[in-house]
């Protein structure tokens, strides 16, 4: 981007542009985690463009691998799909949650405590 | 972990606007699921931050750098995202960098140019230094301002 016109202008524009969500929110994020206690500047810098490059990717994945690509439209359960069935998205089960019925979540309990009582 | 994660959220407009551009023009994307990915972006964090911390704890360094988030990128299983990662990290270093050498340099260009070149290129010379001034305290500031919150 710089490299053919090494204005600073351009660099200003150049920086804008590799990250767009907000360091000091991010920052604050990864600060929630109590064993942290200090992050350098270029850890943040990636831990947020990274955060970014989630995004796209968990975005682009659970709409390529969703039914929403004939009605062009990306849902929660192709999300919760997705967290369920890539390995690399299994860290999110637990906020990606399928939804189930009621009747068919009381099914399962009810054949969960008839293993139990298996043993 | 947070005790609230719904306070620690990512701006939703900017989520947004990252999901619509990675996505094919006109895809519909449900609230439901806007706030979803929002969510999952703030557990990512957590994750990778807890993943590179174990690194530089086993290096028994307190402050986390790159290399520990680029370690915790392979450990997660996000080895596509190392390469987009380093080169982002590239133009970053050369513009936090830049920032000073390129004013000094372009100063002394300018001195230089006062005293030889002709009167048109000089006056089109000042104009874009003079916008260049405007944009650079607030630049900097801003820069020296975000790292002195990082190391507290």
């Amino acid at each position: 981007m710089s490299q053919n016109n090494p204005d600073k202008d351009d660099q200003t524009s150049a920086n804008k542009k590799t990250i767009s969500l907000p360091i000091s929110r991010v920052r604050l994020i990864m600060k929630s985690s109590p064993d942290v206690s200090s992050i350098n500047q270029d850890a943040l810098f990636l831990t947020t463009k990274a955060t970014e490059l989630f995004v796209q990717h968990l975005a682009v994945s659970s709409f390529n691998s969703g039914s929403g690509k004939e009605s062009n439209s990306l849902s929660y359960s192709d999300l919760a799909h997705t967290a369920e069935e890539i390995e690399t998205f299994h860290f999110l089960t637990d906020i990606l949650p399928k939804k189930i019925l009621a009747q068919d979540y009381l099914k399962s309990l009810e054949q969960m405590q008839e293993e139990d009582t298996d043993f | 972990m947070a005790e609230r994660p719904e306070d620690l959220n990512l701006p939703n407009a900017v989520i947004t606007r990252i999901i619509k551009e990675a996505l094919p023009d006109g895809v519909n994307v449900s609230k439901e699921a806007r706030r979803a990915i929002s969510q999952a972006a703030s557990v990512f964090v957590l994750y990778a931050t807890s993943c590179a911390n174990n690194f530089a704890m086993k290096a028994k360094r307190k402050t986390l750098n790159a290399g520990d988030v680029l370690a915790a990128m392979e450990e997660m299983e996000f080895e596509r995202f190392l390469e987009p990662l380093r080169e982002a990290l590239e133009v970053y270093k050369k513009g936090q960098k830049g920032k000073k050498e390129v004013s000094e340099q372009k100063r002394k260009d300018k001195e230089k140019k006062n005293d030889s070149e002709n009167d048109k290129s000089r006056e089109e010379e000042e104009e874009e230094e003079e916008e260049r001034m405007e944009e650079e305290p607030e630049a900097e500031n801003e820069a020296e301002a975000e790292e002195e919150e990082v190391d507290n």
